[in-house]
């Protein structure tokens, strides 16, 4: 728990904790009403079908970890303010990176009927698509909890958006980086130099501290959701080179100019789906792009239930010296089953081929309600035919079932 | 001779008279019918109208066919809007279970074509706009389908006057209705109206093969303002699987200045 020794950390909770004395001083009974708080905790077993392949890696089949997640909110009674306040906690038993903590929000936000302004570390998400999260860049990836990246860390924000007739226009001045969270030598997941994440090398002379911005406008018309924005800052997804020793491996944070487009076309039971972006930053400029479709048969076999079929085409045309993607050329064939009765269950089935190599990517994601409070989830993660070389393969020996149960208070 | 020439020229007239008349009389029968059944809905429809906004805190509560149960709570937000041809704004907040607290369902309902849905997942904080295709299906696992909440806009349907007869302690004027939109799970629907306070009682859902499906008893009303009637327990019973679904209301708040603002995208992932 290392991070929490960093200074920003200690200022967020020094601010807090006195943002919480100052709203407890005005009457207890008050802050009753308003604060609320939740949250959960979560026991996570997963089992790796195949040996680690790599040195230091460790060799139990079975990893278990724990993680919390605390929710306390507060809005005022005029309802225009309000805090939340999300810390979150993992303890992994092998891997010591998986072991970590952070702030997933931690801000303080006033909105009146057309404009909102937002201060703090806060969780913001961007696209439309299922495969790939090609245009999401406000918040970093939290890497050790899922490789799925859909796990982010909190961002320091000063956010600023105005509701208007014509759309959302939201301004975000971004003044602290955060860094990827990578798996240490013990852990799964990783190549077979181990990243050094405690040394990352900025392109920006500022660092960390280097002011970010965004700008982003979206909206609705009739049946098609559009979002269009503009990012100039640190590039999230960070390039690897080797150290001078060739015995580590070095993160790279480039300074990128980025504008990312995000569309949707729904209708009847087709969802359309298209994002992309044009990156202008290390070397050549790269364009990327996912498109695809959903479509839903509603209340199968006269049931309740229903199933979606997914189909998208990720294209990238990064050059090999940018940070490494496995969505360059690849299909995903996906099905969504939601039951749609009291347990609220799901399956969420998916595999990504990749066109030119073949390397091929499984994952299935289930949930269900066992009681009032208690979440089953069940994950399966593999790899077929990734030869050396190929962007999956230092992974490809680390197929994996997930149980988890949570409990939500 | 004579007459009897003329006999069948003028029998058919005499025939094709009285058809016409009665072909007439039967159509203006039917017409009054349909007049009269949308007179009674519009009465029923408009009496509840000039809220201009409402809050309420709900609970839902599902029983299978096994007896088993489970309950959700959630608050519903309205933005009326006064133009008929448009349908009302929607904003539903789930606070229970507690794994799905602050998911949110956006709708700006339309009378005819399909409404624009947009729903919040909080774990991502993600917005999908989602398909509104989907309205005959379960409302999260209930009996109730999310056209059975919108479904109160007058010019969704049309009407046919059935009979009037007792309900309970009251006389309710019985009244077919038949959706007019688009993906509707129902045929027709059969709807019981008091003629005191014009309040609906009982609704019985017929599905797309026309056998009776659901049966809702709308109970516990409460007026507001002396206005403005709103039943606190609804009840569907699903004949056909046996499963059902309770909904009992909290005091409904109203006229809490609520915009177009608020039902928008944009703010939904800042209900919380």
């Amino acid at each position: 728990m290392t991070v929490l020794r960093l200074p920003i950390f200690k200022q967020i909770l020094n601010f807090f904790i006195l943002l919480l004395i100052s709203i407890t001083e005005l009457g207890v009974a008050d802050v009753y009403d308003e604060l609320d708080i939740s949250g959960n905790i979560a026991i996570q077993l997963r089992g790796f079908t195949q040996n680690s392949m790599w040195l230091d890696q460790n060799t139990s089949d079975i990893e278990s970890s724990v993680s919390g997640e605390w929710e306390i909110r507060w809005r005022s009674k005029s309802n225009d303010q309000r805090m939340s306040f999300i810390p979150f906690a993992r303890w992994d038993e092998n891997d010591k990176k998986r072991s970590h903590f952070d702030f997933r929000e931690a801000y303080w936000a006033y909105q009146n009927k057309d404009v909102e302004l937002l201060l703090g570390l806060n969780k913001v998400f961007w696209g439309v698509a299922e495969s790939v999260h090609l245009v999401d860049i406000i918040n970093q990836t939290d890497l050790v909890e899922n490789i799925n990246q859909e796990e982010k860390l909190g961002q320091p924000m000063i956010r600023l958006a105005f509701q208007e007739d014509y759309g959302l226009l939201s301004l975000y001045l971004l003044p602290y980086f955060r860094e990827r969270s990578f798996p240490g030598s013990d852990g799964r997941f990783r190549g077979e130099t181990v990243i050094n994440a405690d040394n990352a090398k900025y392109q920006s002379s500022s660092k960390r501290k280097h002011i970010d911005f965004a700008i982003r406008y979206s909206h609705y018309f009739g049946d098609v959701d559009l979002g269009l924005y503009y990012f100039n800052g640190t590039n999230r997804d960070p390039r690897l080179s080797m150290d001078g020793n060739n015995s580590e491996l070095l993160l790279n944070y480039d300074q990128i100019e980025q504008i990312g487009l995000d569309l949707q076309y729904t209708y009847s039971s087709w969802l359309w789906k298209l994002e992309s972006f044009i990156r202008d930053g290390y070397a050549d400029s790269i364009f990327a792009g996912v498109a695809g479709f959903e479509y839903t048969f509603y209340q199968i076999f006269d049931g309740a239930s229903d199933i979606g079929i997914l189909f998208e085409y990720q294209h990238d045309d990064r050059s090999s010296a940018e940070s490494i993607t496995t969505a360059d050329n690849d299909f995903f064939f996906g099905s969504r089953w939601t039951s749609n009765n009291m347990n609220d269950g799901s399956i969420l089935v998916g595999v990504v081929l990749d066109k030119k190599t073949s390397e091929t990517f499984y994952s299935i994601e289930a949930k269900t309600r066992l009681k009032e409070n208690f979440l089953l989830s069940l994950e399966l993660k593999a790899i077929t035919n990734s030869e050396l070389g190929e962007p999956n393969f230092p992974q490809s020996r680390d197929d994996y079932l997930e149980i988890q149960i949570s409990h939500f208070f | 001779m004579n007459i009897n020439s003329h006999t069948p020229l003028k029998n058919i007239f005499c025939i094709g008279i009285f058809l016409l008349l009665q072909l007439n009389f039967l159509y203006a029968q039917a017409e009054s019918h349909s007049e009269k059944g949308y007179k009674i809905a519009a009465r029923s429809d408009r009496s509840d109208r000039g809220f201009s906004d409402s809050e309420v805190e709900m609970t839902m509560i599902l029983r299978n066919s096994a007896g088993k149960q489970a309950s959700r709570t959630l608050q519903f937000k309205t933005l009326e809007i006064p133009d008929e041809s448009v349908g009302d704004k929607g904003l539903i907040l789930f606070r229970t279970p507690k794994d799905i607290e602050g998911t949110a369902l956006l709708s700006h309902a339309k009378i005819l074509e399909s409404d624009d849905q947009w729903l919040y997942l909080p774990a991502l904080k993600r917005v999908k706009r989602i398909s509104s295709r989907n309205k005959s299906g379960p409302f999260v696992g209930s009996e109730f389908a999310f056209e059975d909440f919108t479904a109160s806009e007058l010019n969704k349907f049309s009407y046919k006057y059935l009979r009037e007869e007792n309900c309970g302690k009251l006389i309710c004027d019985v009244i077919e209705r038949t959706p007019l939109y688009d993906n509707s799970g129902y045929k027709k629907q059969i709807s019981w109206v008091d003629n005191s306070i014009y309040q609906l009682r009982k609704i019985e859902f017929y599905d797309r093969k026309g056998s009776l499906l659901k049966e809702l008893i709308l109970d516990d009303y409460r007026v507001y303002d002396q206005k403005y009637w709103r039943p606190h327990k609804l009840k569907m019973n699903n004949i056909q699987t046996k499963k059902s679904s309770d909904l009992i209301y909290d005091e409904y708040k109203f006229n809490l200045g609520l915009t177009e603002s608020d039902f928008v995208k944009g703010r939904l992932s800042g209900l919380r």
